[in-house]
């Protein structure tokens, strides 16, 4: 929008209103940019947190090829070729990442999987996947930040530290923020903590409980009986560390506020409990219903990885871990989820977009992502561990910077990009979508069964 | 037992590059429990090894208060190091598990005494 | 490429232009019906075959946060129901909420060319936009929830009349919607702000502001009246679902006077008998107002047996239900503007209840003595999926089919209604009515719904056959904006010239200052991030204000 962009012709300087930084699931929509364009780089990033701060700040136009195979320059087109042909041969190719990047460009990809019959998949996987799957299995009662900002007079946030991995959670949404019903901000709200941790988060809390280490699902569980009537156990503080006071003192709170709600962080899904401990907690804010408003949402990290369970959900109807070698799509977790696929050494090509799984992935799937029996295909807007040790490296340029598009919020709430300055290397958007139409070609012309054409 | 996690240093490290030296260091960096500290005869800066079935890694550690971390934890940033540690195994889920994971701790190389103008951070 | 197209020997089917079953020749050229073309024009031999425009859903769900959320609560419903990868097509999941390629692919399948999404929040509006870029074939355009939105509604309170217009037409360009939908107005505040309470009828007071639903619903007629919008305002009244509603849905409708306004799927609001015990029809009631007065317009919302999802605004409702079947349940409030609520949910001919509603929405069908203002649907997938119109259709058009239908469901269900003592058979012009020209009609499409000169050339064209299911189940052709989609069945394309359909009345632009304040304080996107940019759309058409007190006026 025109109206929020102030050209200041003499030193060259834009200002940019409301752009969204992308760097994790918050996605602040109220940062004040001041953009050098002769330099290309951004002075100030007004209102960001440390993270946000680090995430327009850093980003310089680096000096590198656009395009490259086994480490040599190549034009973008020829790197295009090669990723289409790779992906195009593989008998199990996957396609892994896309939580960095535009919804745009996240649509362009499952129709590329789908005319390859292979794997698609995305950070959610290792992320809020296991609750995903709970999702599946309880359901979710929810809400967007906004209503917690009005509304919220019990917040409590479990297994994630948000103080560190979204910094303006408390600030923007949950916390300190005056809201329609909630006129004195945090002082008309109780906030608990609960984690193993004593984290800069539980600095907030008017109540911290520390659980012990892989006991979340018990002290869930607990809860979950205590609120339908049945007696806490004597033993509660062994079992889970808390006390039985406190166990009780939480059931009245969480029975008796107005609007409550529960994030939740990867100290639940990551660990002994996965997705039954996810499902436990939906569980809980379901059964809470009976006797006031109650809420929870999972706290997502990246900037769109919301977008990418959106988008391959209403492409495929299933949210991570997608194949389509059968000609339609079906879904298994454990089966053709990333890190299994390759710890199973199956992939023998993987496309990586916007992720850097050799950096972060357990060893086993790092060691045959590396090896020669896998073609590793990386799109990516920086260099990573994945960008350099790969086959065919594209790079791209920055959403939310660079280009702009679509992001999700972590509570579903679709977002426009504000651009701050132009970059030579193309958008994820332009890259994949020449793939796809390469990959729709080749498709047809190796006549493979049920090569389509795409009408997007 | 290890904790890998988030931290707001590997959030901002990592923007400048994760090729780049801040985002190494700060992935190699291993919080424990001052009680362990103790126990294991470890001071912060210390050089140690991490092993499990999955493999191994050598990190330095770094003395954490009482009570902000339980006896018997340990915290990481994810990274490279954390990497080398995490099994493929994800029974079923696609998530591997990545917290909560079992590991055995090793002195390898003390801090040398010149150089350690860090005490454990109170 | 030859862009014309000539169907020969068809028997027409275009009840907006009084043609009934007419052996006549229809021009394609440019995606339009036109008077006469080349003779290079590609020839269709329809002999035989019935040609009709194509169908248009006035009433679903099928794009936005809502229709996603559900898509991914029901792997285990996809699972059974895969939709495959064709030569010219690509693969999805189908079930009672198919993914958006299979559902544009579904539609075609039954030869409807555009549907019309009834509930988006406007703050989640770029998410159903995206999702109608999706969804393949159809034209689409969505209803923007604005029933609930407690800015609106402080207007009202406040009796700010001219400002209340003027910001619901700076939403409705917001959002890029076609209409007002209104769902359980009043409604979300107890709900949200007071431990999951709901309003209780009409003249209720909501404990936020003192504003009865009906001076919502009220002030909501005549904002888009003035501003002259194709379709009035989209209701789902209070008290949906509930024993004994009809009171309420006569009183909503008593509250428009003369000015237009559309009842969504009505049959959910044809219920007499007393709150909390088992309901009774009361499809006469509810019909004879609807019969006598030309300013209402409704669908039906049919219920049909097997699989169906809740899937509303409504979320008390929702809530309730989980009562009677405590599934999954998913609740989504969203700041300031609307509630939801999903319920995967059957629909069981054995109950009672459920088979005197799949009872009450046929009598409705068949006592309606103006189908032009009586539209097919099944609120999909509330009441069952679209994929149950063909089912519909044979319900109606075959007496001894619907009296054999009713042996298999609860007698005592049975009993209790008229549905076996009303005779009538639609006929195809009938049906062709309340599935395409009636619709267009409401909808206030003029280019749609009809076969005439100048007409959008969606054309659908089936053959002949007794069993009128396995007819609407499988046309032999499918062209959308005049290009050959299904030729014998089978898809040959995908490709086509879809649109989102809008309206963008104007405004005064001063409005926003009395609105961003309040996005300011309570709402959590910046309020210059809030509205769709009109370069975030693709291709699509304004529909023009045109004010009037019916659809038979011009």
């Amino acid at each position: 929008m025109s109206s929020a962009i102030k050209d200041n012709s003499i030193v060259n300087e834009k200002i940019i209103e409301d752009a969204t930084c992308t760097f994790c699931g918050c996605c602040c929509d109220d940062i004040t940019l001041t953009v050098d364009l002769d330099k290309k780089v951004i002075t100030k990033a007004k209102d960001a947190c440390v993270l946000g701060k680090a995430w327009f700040l850093n980003h310089v136009i680096e000096d590198k090829p656009i395009a490259r195979i086994d480490g040599k320059e190549v034009t973008l087109d020829e790197a295009i070729e090669e990723a289409a042909q790779n992906l195009i041969d593989a008998k199990f190719p996957i396609v892994y990442g896309l939580s960095d990047t535009i919804c745009e460009a996240q649509r362009q990809v499952v129709p590329i999987v789908d005319d390859i019959g292979g794997t698609i998949d995305t950070t959610t996987s290792v992320c809020h996947g296991p609750s995903g799957m709970a999702f599946q299995g309880v359901g979710e009662p929810s809400m967007t930040l906004g209503e917690v900002k009005n509304r919220a007079d019990f917040v409590m946030y479990w297994g994630g530290n948000p103080a560190e991995a979204h910094p303006r959670h408390f600030s923007r949404y949950a916390v300190t923020p005056k809201g329609m019903f909630i006129p004195n901000g945090k002082d008309d709200r109780t906030v608990v903590i609960v984690d193993v941790r004593q984290t800069k988060t539980a600095g907030v809390a008017d109540i911290f409980v520390q659980v012990k280490p892989g006991k979340d699902f018990e002290l869930l569980w607990i809860l979950r009986g205590a609120v339908k009537g049945i007696e806490v156990p004597e033993n509660v503080e062994e079992i889970t560390g808390v006390s039985r006071e406190l166990v009780i003192d939480l059931v009245n709170k969480m029975k008796n506020c107005k609007y409550g709600v529960i994030f939740f962080g990867m100290g639940l899904t990551m660990t002994r409990g996965r997705h039954f401990n996810s499902g436990a907690l939906m569980a809980l804010a379901t059964d809470l219903n009976e006797f006031t408003h109650f809420v929870a949402k999972p706290a997502r990290g990246h900037g769109n990885v919301t977008g990418a369970d959106n988008v391959v959900s209403w492409q495929t109807g299933y949210p991570f871990g997608v194949n389509f070698s059968r000609g339609y799509p079906r879904f298994n977790p454990g089966e053709f989820t990333t890190v299994d696929t390759l710890t199973r050494g199956e992939a023998d090509a993987a496309m990586i977009i916007a992720s850097d799984p050799v950096a972060n992935f357990p060893k086993p799937a790092i060691d045959h992502l590396k090896s020669d029996k896998c073609k590793l295909i990386s799109i990516d807007t920086k260099q990573t561990p994945t960008s350099e040790a790969a086959h065919v490296s594209i790079q791209t340029s920055t959403y939310g910077i660079n280009t702009g598009g679509t992001v999700y919020r972590m509570d579903d709430v679709p977002i426009s990009l504000r651009p701050a300055f132009d970059s030579p290397f193309p958008g994820d958007l332009e890259v994949l979508t020449k793939l796809r139409k390469r990959v729709n070609k080749l498709a047809k012309e190796k006549n493979r069964p049920y090569a389509t054409s795409k009408y997007i | 037992m290890l904790i890998p996690g988030r931290s707001a240093k590997q959030g901002t490290s990592l923007n400048k590059g994760k090729l780049k030296d801040e985002y190494k260091k700060i992935t190699s960096i291993l919080e424990v429990n001052s009680d362990d500290m103790v126990r294991l005869g470890l001071d912060t800066g210390d050089q140690v090894k991490l092993s499990n079935e999955v493999g191994e890694t050598i990190v330095s550690v770094k003395g954490m208060r009482e009570g902000k971390l339980p006896v018997g934890c340990a915290f990481i940033p994810y990274g490279p190091p954390s990497s080398c540690l995490m099994s493929g195994e994800t029974c079923g889920s696609g998530m591997p598990q990545s917290k909560h994971m079992m590991v055995q701790i090793e002195l390898v190389k003390k801090v040398e005494k010149e150089v350690k103008k860090v005490e454990p951070a109170n | 490429m030859n862009n014309e197209i000539r169907i020969i020997n068809g028997i027409v089917f275009d009840p907006t232009n009084n043609v009934d079953g007419k052996v006549c020749e229809i021009c394609i050229k440019d995606g339009k019906i036109v008077d006469k073309v080349s003779s290079a024009a590609q020839t269709i031999d329809a002999k035989g075959m019935a040609v009709m425009p194509g169908g248009v859903d006035i009433h679903c769900h099928i794009a936005g946060p809502k229709v996603n959320l559900a898509r991914k609560l029901m792997p285990e419903d996809h699972r059974l129901d895969p939709h495959f990868k064709t030569k010219h097509t690509s693969s999805g999941s189908g079930g009672i909420v198919p993914s958006t390629f299979a559902t544009g692919y579904r539609y075609a399948t039954l030869g409807y060319t555009t549907a019309m999404e009834a509930a988006v929040p406007p703050l989640m509006a770029r998410h159903a936009l995206e999702e109608m870029y999706d969804t393949p074939i159809i034209d689409n355009g969505f209803y923007v929830l604005l029933g609930n939105n407690l800015f609106l509604q402080s207007l009202i309170a406040e009796g700010r009349k001219e400002e209340f217009k003027e910001a619901v037409a700076w939403w409705l360009n917001a959002s890029k919607a076609y209409t007002v939908k209104l769902v359980n107005p009043g409604g979300d505040e107890p709900w949200k702000g007071h431990k999951n309470l709901n309003v209780k009828d009409i003249d209720d007071t909501s404990k936020i502001v003192d504003l009865s639903p009906r001076k919502v619903i009220d002030a909501f007629i005549d904002a888009v009246h003035e501003l002259g919008l194709p379709h009035p305002p989209h209701i789902h009244c209070n008290n949906l679902g509930h024993s004994g509603n009809f009171d309420t849905t006569i009183e909503t409708m008593k509250t428009a006077g003369d000015r237009r306004l559309h009842i969504a799927h009505i049959q959910f609001n044809s219920y007499a008998g007393e709150m909390g015990k088992s309901p009774k029809s009361a499809s006469k009631e509810i019909t004879e107002y609807v019969n006598g007065h030309k300013n209402i317009t409704c669908d039906v919302g049919q219920v049909m047996f097997g699989k169906a999802t809740f899937m509303t605004a409504d979320a008390p409702l929702t809530y309730l239900l989980r009562g009677y079947k405590p599934q999954k349940w998913v609740n989504a409030d969203t700041e300031c503007e609307s509630g939801c609520g999903i319920l995967p949910f059957d629909y069981q001919g054995m109950i009672y209840t459920h088979a005197l509603q799949w009872a009450i929405g046929l009598e409705i069908f068949l006592l309606s003595e103006d189908p032009w203002r009586i539209v097919l649907s099944t609120d999909h997938p509330n009441g069952g999926s679209f994929m149950n119109y063909p089912l519909v259709i044979k319900l109606l058009m075959d007496y001894e089919f619907r009296k054999e239908a009713m042996k298999h469901v609860n007698q005592k269900a049975m009993n209790s209604t008229i549905l076996g003592e009303l005779k009538r058979e639609y006929t195809l012009n009938e049906i062709c009515i309340i599935t395409r020209a009636g619709p267009a009609k409401c909808l206030g499409l003029k280019d749609k719904g009809h076969l005439g000169i100048g007409a959008d050339a969606d054309i659908t064209i089936y053959d002949i056959l007794d069993d009128k299911e396995e007819m609407f189940n499988a046309p032999r052709y499918v062209m959308k904006a005049g290009q050959l989609l299904i030729s014998n069945h089978e898809f040959i394309s995908d490709y086509t010239d879809k649109k989102v359909l809008r309206v963008a009345p104007e405004f005064d632009k001063s409005i926003e200052k009395v609105i961003k304040p309040f996005f300011d304080d309570f709402y959590s996107i910046a309020f210059s991030n809030y509205a769709i940019d009109d370069e975030y759309l693709h291709d699509n058409i304004i529909i023009e204000a045109n004010v009037k007190n019916n659809i038979y006026e011009n």
